[in-house]
Protein backbone atom coordinates (compact mmCIF):
# COMPACT_ATOMS: atom_id res chain seq x y z
CA UNK A 1 0.00 0.00 0.00
CA UNK A 2 1.11 3.50 -0.87
CA UNK A 3 -0.56 5.18 2.10
CA UNK A 4 -1.24 3.26 5.10
CA UNK A 5 -3.16 4.87 8.24
CA UNK A 6 -3.48 2.91 10.98
CA UNK A 7 -5.88 3.10 13.65
CA UNK A 8 -5.81 7.23 13.38
CA UNK A 9 -7.11 9.59 16.32
CA UNK A 10 -6.50 13.32 17.23
CA UNK A 11 -8.33 14.87 20.01
CA UNK A 12 -8.51 18.28 20.93
CA UNK A 13 -8.93 18.99 24.66
CA UNK A 14 -12.22 16.92 24.99
CA UNK A 15 -13.06 16.49 21.48
CA UNK A 16 -12.14 13.79 19.26
CA UNK A 17 -11.76 15.54 16.22
CA UNK A 18 -10.97 11.72 14.40
CA UNK A 19 -11.52 8.64 15.86
CA UNK A 20 -9.31 5.54 15.24
CA UNK A 21 -9.46 5.08 11.66
CA UNK A 22 -7.81 3.54 9.69
CA UNK A 23 -7.47 2.92 5.62
CA UNK A 24 -5.17 2.02 2.99
CA UNK A 25 -4.76 3.62 -0.55
CA UNK A 26 -2.99 1.72 -2.82
CA UNK A 27 -0.40 3.80 -5.43
CA UNK A 28 -1.93 6.15 -8.94
CA UNK A 29 -5.26 5.32 -6.82
CA UNK A 30 -8.07 8.38 -6.66
CA UNK A 31 -9.65 8.08 -2.96
CA UNK A 32 -12.53 10.62 -2.09
CA UNK A 33 -12.74 11.70 1.40
CA UNK A 34 -16.52 12.35 2.13
CA UNK A 35 -18.86 13.47 4.94
CA UNK A 36 -20.89 16.45 6.39
CA UNK A 37 -18.67 19.49 7.84
CA UNK A 38 -16.93 19.09 11.11
CA UNK A 39 -16.58 15.23 10.20
CA UNK A 40 -13.05 15.24 10.68
CA UNK A 41 -12.14 15.26 7.01
CA UNK A 42 -9.65 18.22 7.33
CA UNK A 43 -8.18 17.10 10.49
CA UNK A 44 -7.49 13.94 8.77
CA UNK A 45 -5.82 15.70 5.99
CA UNK A 46 -3.89 17.68 8.38
CA UNK A 47 -2.37 14.99 9.82
CA UNK A 48 -1.39 13.43 7.17
CA UNK A 49 0.04 16.67 5.76
CA UNK A 50 2.11 16.83 8.77
CA UNK A 51 0.63 19.94 10.18
CA UNK A 52 -1.17 17.98 13.06
CA UNK A 53 -0.01 15.56 15.57
CA UNK A 54 -1.94 12.38 15.59
CA UNK A 55 -2.97 11.55 19.14
CA UNK A 56 -2.74 7.86 18.47
CA UNK A 57 -1.96 5.83 15.42
CA UNK A 58 0.21 5.99 12.34
CA UNK A 59 0.57 7.35 9.29
CA UNK A 60 2.87 5.61 6.68
CA UNK A 61 3.98 6.92 3.04
CA UNK A 62 5.53 4.84 0.99
CA UNK A 63 7.04 2.59 3.52
CA UNK A 64 7.84 5.78 5.74
CA UNK A 65 6.37 6.67 8.90
CA UNK A 66 5.38 10.57 8.99
CA UNK A 67 5.91 11.23 12.60
CA UNK A 68 9.23 9.24 12.57
CA UNK A 69 11.15 10.19 9.63
CA UNK A 70 12.12 13.76 8.66
CA UNK A 71 9.77 15.62 7.49
CA UNK A 72 11.01 17.48 4.69
CA UNK A 73 11.99 13.94 2.67
CA UNK A 74 8.57 12.85 2.62
CA UNK A 75 6.76 16.10 2.13
CA UNK A 76 8.95 17.12 -0.99
CA UNK A 77 6.95 13.93 -3.02
CA UNK A 78 3.27 15.06 -1.26
CA UNK A 79 1.49 18.42 -2.90
CA UNK A 80 -2.03 19.90 -1.26
CA UNK A 81 -4.00 22.45 -3.14
CA UNK A 82 -7.46 24.31 -1.43
CA UNK A 83 -8.95 26.98 -2.02
CA UNK A 84 -9.07 27.99 1.75
CA UNK A 85 -5.56 28.75 1.21
CA UNK A 86 -3.64 31.30 -0.78
CA UNK A 87 -0.40 32.63 -2.28
CA UNK A 88 1.02 35.76 -1.41
CA UNK A 89 -1.17 38.17 -3.28
CA UNK A 90 1.25 40.87 -4.02
CA UNK A 91 3.85 38.51 -5.89
CA UNK A 92 3.26 37.79 -9.60
CA UNK A 93 1.88 34.38 -10.78
CA UNK A 94 5.46 33.61 -11.75
CA UNK A 95 7.40 34.38 -8.82
CA UNK A 96 4.82 32.76 -6.76
CA UNK A 97 5.57 29.70 -8.92
CA UNK A 98 9.35 29.97 -8.82
CA UNK A 99 9.54 30.54 -4.96
CA UNK A 100 7.46 27.23 -4.68
CA UNK A 101 9.31 25.49 -7.60
CA UNK A 102 12.57 25.98 -5.59
CA UNK A 103 11.37 25.53 -1.98
CA UNK A 104 10.47 22.20 -3.65
CA UNK A 105 13.32 21.58 -5.62
CA UNK A 106 12.37 21.43 -8.93
CA UNK A 107 15.07 20.72 -11.38
CA UNK A 108 14.37 22.81 -14.94
CA UNK A 109 12.45 25.09 -13.30
CA UNK A 110 11.31 27.45 -16.40
CA UNK A 111 10.35 24.70 -18.16
CA UNK A 112 8.19 23.02 -15.34
CA UNK A 113 6.83 26.47 -14.67
CA UNK A 114 6.27 26.43 -19.03
CA UNK A 115 4.62 23.50 -19.26
CA UNK A 116 2.20 24.10 -16.18
CA UNK A 117 1.18 27.37 -17.86
CA UNK A 118 0.48 25.81 -20.98
CA UNK A 119 -1.79 23.11 -19.34
CA UNK A 120 -3.49 25.00 -17.22
CA UNK A 121 -3.74 28.16 -19.40
CA UNK A 122 -1.47 30.73 -17.14
CA UNK A 123 0.51 32.00 -19.67
CA UNK A 124 -1.51 35.32 -20.07
CA UNK A 125 -1.33 36.20 -16.68
CA UNK A 126 1.84 35.08 -15.67
CA UNK A 127 2.81 38.70 -14.66
CA UNK A 128 -0.16 39.27 -13.19
CA UNK A 129 -0.42 40.07 -9.19
CA UNK A 130 -2.06 36.90 -7.75
CA UNK A 131 -4.12 38.94 -5.97
CA UNK A 132 -5.42 40.70 -9.04
CA UNK A 133 -6.34 37.47 -10.45
CA UNK A 134 -10.44 35.78 -10.48
CA UNK A 135 -11.43 32.79 -8.38
CA UNK A 136 -11.29 30.29 -11.03
CA UNK A 137 -7.75 32.27 -12.01
CA UNK A 138 -6.19 31.85 -8.19
CA UNK A 139 -7.85 28.12 -8.50
CA UNK A 140 -6.07 27.49 -11.66
CA UNK A 141 -3.15 28.94 -10.08
CA UNK A 142 -3.34 27.08 -6.54
CA UNK A 143 -3.20 23.70 -8.80
CA UNK A 144 -0.19 24.91 -10.91
CA UNK A 145 1.51 25.28 -7.28
CA UNK A 146 0.31 21.75 -6.05
CA UNK A 147 1.31 20.18 -9.39
CA UNK A 148 4.95 21.98 -9.65
CA UNK A 149 6.80 19.48 -8.14
CA UNK A 150 5.08 16.45 -10.03
CA UNK A 151 3.45 15.14 -6.84
CA UNK A 152 3.70 11.59 -6.11
CA UNK A 153 0.52 12.20 -3.55
CA UNK A 154 -1.57 14.82 -4.06
CA UNK A 155 -4.06 16.08 -1.44
CA UNK A 156 -7.08 18.52 -3.07
CA UNK A 157 -9.56 20.20 -0.61
CA UNK A 158 -12.43 20.82 -2.06
CA UNK A 159 -10.83 21.48 -5.31
CA UNK A 160 -13.90 23.26 -7.43
CA UNK A 161 -15.49 24.82 -4.38
CA UNK A 162 -16.91 28.28 -4.95
CA UNK A 163 -16.14 28.15 -8.99
CA UNK A 164 -19.20 28.26 -11.50
CA UNK A 165 -19.76 25.22 -13.32
CA UNK A 166 -17.76 26.26 -16.39
CA UNK A 167 -14.62 26.51 -14.81
CA UNK A 168 -15.37 24.00 -12.19
CA UNK A 169 -15.24 21.72 -15.08
CA UNK A 170 -12.50 22.54 -16.82
CA UNK A 171 -10.69 21.86 -13.22
CA UNK A 172 -11.61 18.18 -13.31
CA UNK A 173 -11.47 17.67 -16.53
CA UNK A 174 -7.51 18.68 -16.15
CA UNK A 175 -7.13 16.18 -12.93
CA UNK A 176 -8.99 13.51 -15.02
CA UNK A 177 -6.17 14.29 -17.83
CA UNK A 178 -3.62 15.09 -15.47
CA UNK A 179 -3.88 11.73 -14.11
CA UNK A 180 -4.20 9.65 -17.24
CA UNK A 181 -0.11 11.39 -18.30
CA UNK A 182 0.76 11.01 -14.78
CA UNK A 183 1.72 8.76 -11.91
CA UNK A 184 -0.23 10.35 -9.41
CA UNK A 185 -2.31 9.01 -5.81
CA UNK A 186 -4.86 11.59 -5.02
CA UNK A 187 -6.87 11.84 -1.76
CA UNK A 188 -9.72 14.34 -2.66
CA UNK A 189 -11.41 15.96 -0.35
CA UNK A 190 -15.09 16.99 -1.73
CA UNK A 191 -19.10 17.98 -1.20
CA UNK A 192 -19.47 18.11 -5.27
CA UNK A 193 -21.08 14.76 -5.79
CA UNK A 194 -20.55 14.26 -9.27
CA UNK A 195 -16.55 15.47 -8.58
CA UNK A 196 -16.62 12.55 -6.75
CA UNK A 197 -18.46 10.38 -8.59
CA UNK A 198 -15.99 11.63 -12.17
CA UNK A 199 -12.89 11.77 -10.61
CA UNK A 200 -12.61 8.63 -7.81
CA UNK A 201 -12.05 4.82 -7.92
CA UNK A 202 -12.90 4.40 -4.29
CA UNK A 203 -14.27 6.69 -1.65
CA UNK A 204 -14.13 6.84 2.07
CA UNK A 205 -17.42 7.98 4.12
CA UNK A 206 -16.98 9.43 7.31
CA UNK A 207 -19.35 11.36 10.22
CA UNK A 208 -18.08 12.18 13.86
CA UNK A 209 -14.80 11.69 13.17
CA UNK A 210 -15.35 7.58 12.56
CA UNK A 211 -15.08 5.92 9.18
CA UNK A 212 -18.70 4.77 8.70
CA UNK A 213 -18.97 3.31 4.70
CA UNK A 214 -16.11 2.96 2.40
CA UNK A 215 -15.98 0.94 -1.65
CA UNK A 216 -16.49 2.22 -4.78
CA UNK A 217 -18.67 5.01 -5.36
CA UNK A 218 -21.08 1.82 -8.06
CA UNK A 219 -21.31 -0.68 -4.58
CA UNK A 220 -22.24 2.75 -1.80
CA UNK A 221 -24.82 3.84 -3.75
CA UNK A 222 -25.81 -0.20 -4.61
CA UNK A 223 -25.81 -0.89 -0.53
CA UNK A 224 -27.65 1.88 0.30
CA UNK A 225 -30.60 1.67 -2.33
CA UNK A 226 -30.09 5.15 -3.73
CA UNK A 227 -29.87 6.18 -7.43
CA UNK A 228 -26.81 8.51 -7.14
CA UNK A 229 -23.64 9.40 -4.59
CA UNK A 230 -25.79 12.92 -3.60
CA UNK A 231 -28.77 10.87 -2.26
CA UNK A 232 -26.95 7.92 -0.38
CA UNK A 233 -24.17 11.19 1.00
CA UNK A 234 -27.83 12.68 2.51
CA UNK A 235 -28.92 9.39 3.72
CA UNK A 236 -25.97 8.91 5.70
CA UNK A 237 -25.27 12.27 7.11
CA UNK A 238 -28.93 12.63 8.29
CA UNK A 239 -29.26 8.69 9.55
CA UNK B 1 20.31 22.95 6.33
CA UNK B 2 19.81 23.77 2.43
CA UNK B 3 21.09 27.31 1.07
CA UNK B 4 18.88 26.96 -2.02
CA UNK B 5 15.70 26.53 0.22
CA UNK B 6 16.75 29.50 2.29
CA UNK B 7 17.33 31.57 -0.84
CA UNK B 8 13.98 30.79 -2.20
CA UNK B 9 12.59 32.14 1.35
CA UNK B 10 14.18 35.20 1.28
CA UNK B 11 13.39 35.64 -2.07
CA UNK B 12 9.92 35.71 -1.59
CA UNK B 13 9.96 38.96 0.51
CA UNK B 14 12.71 40.35 -1.79
CA UNK B 15 10.06 40.32 -4.72
CA UNK B 16 7.18 41.76 -2.10
CA UNK B 17 9.61 44.51 -1.26
CA UNK B 18 10.84 45.07 -5.03
CA UNK B 19 6.94 44.68 -6.55
CA UNK B 20 5.97 47.64 -4.25
CA UNK B 21 7.18 51.19 -4.30
CA UNK B 22 5.00 52.51 -1.33
CA UNK B 23 6.76 49.29 0.45
CA UNK B 24 10.08 50.81 0.45
CA UNK B 25 9.00 54.09 1.13
CA UNK B 26 7.19 52.52 4.10
CA UNK B 27 10.80 51.13 5.12
CA UNK B 28 12.57 54.35 4.06
CA UNK B 29 10.26 57.09 5.69
CA UNK B 30 9.63 56.05 9.87
CA UNK B 31 14.02 55.73 10.77
CA UNK B 32 14.17 58.99 8.74
CA UNK B 33 11.10 60.44 10.95
CA UNK B 34 13.12 59.43 13.58
CA UNK B 35 15.82 61.13 12.78
CA UNK B 36 14.54 64.61 12.34
CA UNK B 37 12.67 63.96 15.41
CA UNK B 38 15.59 63.22 17.80
CA UNK B 39 18.09 65.46 15.54
CA UNK B 40 15.66 68.36 16.35
CA UNK B 41 14.97 67.74 20.52
CA UNK B 42 18.73 66.47 21.28
CA UNK B 43 20.09 69.94 19.30
CA UNK B 44 17.34 71.69 21.54
CA UNK B 45 18.76 70.12 24.80
CA UNK B 46 22.05 70.89 23.91
CA UNK B 47 21.20 74.54 25.19
CA UNK B 48 20.34 73.28 28.68
CA UNK B 49 22.64 70.07 29.29
CA UNK B 50 25.26 69.55 31.72
CA UNK B 51 25.68 66.00 31.36
CA UNK B 52 26.79 65.54 27.20
CA UNK B 53 28.87 68.08 25.84
CA UNK B 54 27.72 66.91 22.41
CA UNK B 55 23.79 65.72 23.21
CA UNK B 56 22.84 66.17 19.52
CA UNK B 57 26.01 63.27 18.32
CA UNK B 58 24.94 61.07 21.44
CA UNK B 59 21.01 61.32 21.30
CA UNK B 60 20.82 60.78 17.97
CA UNK B 61 23.45 57.95 17.57
CA UNK B 62 21.22 56.31 20.72
CA UNK B 63 18.33 57.13 18.20
CA UNK B 64 20.01 55.79 15.08
CA UNK B 65 21.05 52.11 17.02
CA UNK B 66 17.93 52.03 19.16
CA UNK B 67 15.95 51.92 15.34
CA UNK B 68 18.37 49.66 14.21
CA UNK B 69 17.23 46.95 16.34
CA UNK B 70 13.35 48.11 16.33
CA UNK B 71 13.55 47.43 12.34
CA UNK B 72 15.51 44.37 12.74
CA UNK B 73 12.99 42.76 15.12
CA UNK B 74 10.06 44.37 13.45
CA UNK B 75 11.36 43.11 10.34
CA UNK B 76 11.25 39.48 11.12
CA UNK B 77 7.50 40.26 12.73
CA UNK B 78 6.44 41.64 9.42
CA UNK B 79 7.62 38.74 7.66
CA UNK B 80 6.50 36.12 9.20
CA UNK B 81 2.89 37.97 9.45
CA UNK B 82 2.92 38.63 5.73
CA UNK B 83 2.42 34.78 5.63
CA UNK B 84 -0.37 34.91 8.42
CA UNK B 85 -1.97 37.83 6.32
CA UNK B 86 -1.47 36.46 2.78
CA UNK B 87 -3.02 32.97 4.15
CA UNK B 88 -0.04 31.42 2.59
CA UNK B 89 0.92 29.64 6.18
CA UNK B 90 -0.52 26.12 5.39
CA UNK B 91 1.63 26.17 2.07
CA UNK B 92 4.57 26.74 3.50
CA UNK B 93 4.58 24.59 6.08
CA UNK B 94 3.93 21.85 4.26
CA UNK B 95 6.71 22.32 1.61
CA UNK B 96 9.76 20.36 2.00
CA UNK B 97 11.68 22.87 4.59
CA UNK B 98 13.04 22.60 7.67
CA UNK B 99 12.41 24.83 10.71
CA UNK B 100 15.36 25.66 11.07
CA UNK B 101 15.27 27.15 7.32
CA UNK B 102 12.87 29.56 8.33
CA UNK B 103 14.51 30.90 11.00
CA UNK B 104 17.38 31.26 8.88
CA UNK B 105 15.60 32.71 5.83
CA UNK B 106 14.09 35.01 7.93
CA UNK B 107 16.80 35.81 9.99
CA UNK B 108 18.93 36.52 6.98
CA UNK B 109 16.12 38.47 5.07
CA UNK B 110 15.56 40.72 8.06
CA UNK B 111 19.21 42.33 7.81
CA UNK B 112 18.20 43.39 3.91
CA UNK B 113 14.68 45.06 5.03
CA UNK B 114 16.89 46.65 8.39
CA UNK B 115 19.06 48.10 6.12
CA UNK B 116 16.87 49.07 3.30
CA UNK B 117 15.09 51.79 6.42
CA UNK B 118 18.29 52.46 8.61
CA UNK B 119 20.83 53.88 5.76
CA UNK B 120 18.98 56.34 4.56
CA UNK B 121 18.43 57.94 8.00
CA UNK B 122 21.72 57.18 9.05
CA UNK B 123 23.17 59.16 5.98
CA UNK B 124 20.80 62.19 6.03
CA UNK B 125 21.70 62.23 9.83
CA UNK B 126 25.17 63.64 8.64
CA UNK B 127 24.51 66.70 6.48
CA UNK B 128 21.36 67.49 8.60
CA UNK B 129 23.00 67.35 12.08
CA UNK B 130 26.55 66.40 11.74
CA UNK B 131 26.34 63.58 13.06
CA UNK B 132 27.54 60.15 12.20
CA UNK B 133 27.19 57.02 13.44
CA UNK B 134 30.31 56.03 11.98
CA UNK B 135 32.51 57.89 14.50
CA UNK B 136 32.04 54.53 16.83
CA UNK B 137 34.82 53.01 14.46
CA UNK B 138 34.90 49.64 14.73
CA UNK B 139 33.30 48.78 17.51
CA UNK B 140 30.07 50.12 15.66
CA UNK B 141 29.85 46.77 13.80
CA UNK B 142 29.93 44.68 17.08
CA UNK B 143 27.32 46.98 18.62
CA UNK B 144 25.04 46.56 15.36
CA UNK B 145 25.69 42.53 15.90
CA UNK B 146 24.44 42.44 19.37
CA UNK B 147 21.62 44.65 18.51
CA UNK B 148 20.60 42.40 15.38
CA UNK B 149 21.41 39.39 17.51
CA UNK B 150 18.71 40.63 20.32
CA UNK B 151 16.37 41.95 17.55
CA UNK B 152 15.74 38.79 16.30
CA UNK B 153 15.83 37.03 19.37
CA UNK B 154 12.69 39.64 20.29
CA UNK B 155 11.53 38.55 16.46
CA UNK B 156 11.74 34.75 17.23
CA UNK B 157 9.70 35.39 20.94
CA UNK B 158 6.97 37.38 19.28
CA UNK B 159 6.53 34.71 16.17
CA UNK B 160 6.33 31.87 18.83
CA UNK B 161 3.54 33.67 19.84
CA UNK B 162 1.98 34.04 16.34
CA UNK B 163 2.25 30.60 16.51
CA UNK B 164 0.81 29.57 19.47
CA UNK B 165 -1.99 32.15 20.07
CA UNK B 166 -2.28 32.97 16.03
CA UNK B 167 -2.68 36.52 14.49
CA UNK B 168 -4.49 37.56 17.81
CA UNK B 169 -0.89 37.96 19.20
CA UNK B 170 -0.22 40.92 16.24
CA UNK B 171 -0.60 43.63 18.71
CA UNK B 172 2.00 42.19 21.24
CA UNK B 173 4.19 42.12 17.80
CA UNK B 174 4.14 45.78 17.63
CA UNK B 175 4.24 46.62 21.12
CA UNK B 176 6.83 44.17 22.22
CA UNK B 177 10.21 46.51 22.01
CA UNK B 178 8.30 49.02 23.78
CA UNK B 179 7.94 46.67 26.89
CA UNK B 180 11.56 46.83 26.77
CA UNK B 181 12.93 50.70 25.91
CA UNK B 182 12.50 52.01 29.25
CA UNK B 183 14.91 49.06 30.70
CA UNK B 184 17.39 49.18 27.52
CA UNK B 185 18.79 53.01 29.17
CA UNK B 186 18.76 54.06 25.69
CA UNK B 187 19.19 57.48 25.90
CA UNK B 188 20.23 58.01 29.65
CA UNK B 189 22.84 56.15 31.71
CA UNK B 190 21.44 53.02 34.20
CA UNK B 191 22.04 55.38 37.28
CA UNK B 192 19.24 56.98 36.51
CA UNK B 193 16.97 53.39 37.27
CA UNK B 194 15.40 52.44 40.58
CA UNK B 195 18.15 49.96 42.03
CA UNK B 196 15.38 46.77 41.40
CA UNK B 197 15.20 47.84 37.87
CA UNK B 198 19.03 48.20 36.91
CA UNK B 199 19.54 44.92 38.01
CA UNK B 200 16.60 43.48 35.50
CA UNK B 201 18.17 46.12 32.65
CA UNK B 202 21.82 44.30 33.62
CA UNK B 203 20.01 41.07 32.19
CA UNK B 204 19.71 43.01 28.93
CA UNK B 205 22.56 43.37 26.00
CA UNK B 206 21.07 47.02 25.29
CA UNK B 207 22.11 48.80 28.60
CA UNK B 208 25.78 47.10 28.02
CA UNK B 209 25.24 48.28 24.10
CA UNK B 210 24.26 51.99 24.32
CA UNK B 211 26.31 52.06 27.73
CA UNK B 212 29.21 51.39 25.50
CA UNK B 213 27.86 53.26 22.71
CA UNK B 214 28.21 56.44 25.11
CA UNK B 215 31.69 55.76 26.62
CA UNK B 216 33.26 55.73 23.09
CA UNK B 217 31.60 59.06 22.54
CA UNK B 218 31.84 60.59 25.17
CA UNK B 219 35.31 59.37 26.83
CA UNK B 220 36.87 58.44 23.51
CA UNK B 221 37.74 54.96 24.84
CA UNK B 222 36.90 51.22 23.88
CA UNK B 223 36.01 48.75 26.55
CA UNK B 224 35.95 45.58 24.71
CA UNK B 225 34.68 43.32 27.62
CA UNK B 226 31.21 45.33 27.51
CA UNK B 227 30.89 44.87 24.42
CA UNK B 228 31.47 40.95 23.94
CA UNK B 229 29.18 41.16 27.06
CA UNK B 230 26.24 42.36 24.87
CA UNK B 231 26.97 39.73 22.24
CA UNK B 232 26.85 37.15 24.44
CA UNK B 233 23.86 37.95 26.04
CA UNK B 234 21.92 38.70 23.25
CA UNK B 235 23.45 35.52 21.78
CA UNK B 236 21.77 33.74 25.15
CA UNK B 237 18.33 35.01 24.24
CA UNK B 238 18.62 33.90 21.08
CA UNK B 239 19.02 30.44 22.08
CA UNK B 240 16.52 30.86 24.09
CA UNK B 241 14.23 32.49 20.88
CA UNK B 242 14.99 29.28 18.88
CA UNK B 243 14.18 27.06 21.74
CA UNK B 244 10.51 28.65 22.39
CA UNK B 245 10.15 28.54 18.32
CA UNK B 246 10.51 24.82 18.50
CA UNK B 247 8.92 24.74 21.30
CA UNK B 248 5.55 26.66 19.94
CA UNK B 249 5.54 24.94 16.58
CA UNK B 250 5.29 21.33 18.01
CA UNK B 251 2.71 22.62 20.56
CA UNK B 252 1.01 23.88 17.27
CA UNK B 253 0.89 20.79 15.55
CA UNK B 254 -0.44 19.05 18.57
CA UNK B 255 -3.01 21.79 18.97
CA UNK B 256 -4.14 21.62 14.96
CA UNK B 257 -3.50 25.19 14.89
CA UNK B 258 -1.18 25.89 11.77
CA UNK B 259 -4.32 24.63 9.87
CA UNK B 260 -6.11 27.47 9.58
CA UNK B 261 -3.50 29.65 10.96
CA UNK B 262 -5.20 33.38 9.50
CA UNK B 263 -8.71 32.28 10.12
Amino acid sequence: MFIQIKNLSKKFNNNLAVNNISFDIKKNQTVGLLGPNGCGKTTSIGMMLGLIKPSEGEIIIDNKNINKEKRDGILSKINFASPYIELPKKLTVKQNLEIYGRLYGVKNLSERINELSIDLNLKQFLKKKTGELSSGQKNRVSLAKSLINKPEILFLDEPTASLDPDIGDYIRGYIQSYKLKNQVTILLASHNMNEVERLCDNIIMMKKGVIIDRGTCAEIIKKHGRNNLEETFLKLARS
Amino acid sequence: MNFLKIYALGLRHIYLISNSLPRIIDLIYWPTVQIFLWGFISKFFTVGSTYYSDAVGIILTAAILYDFLFRASISYNIMFLEEIWSRNFTNLFIAPIKISEIITALTITAVLRTLIGLMPAAALAIPLFGVSIFKLGVPLVFLLLSLYIFGVSLGLLVTSGLIRFGPSFENIAWASLFFLAPLGCIYYPIEILPEALQLVAKALPLVHIFEEMRNILINNSIDWFQIIKSITISLIYFILGVIVFYMSYFGARIRGTLINMGE
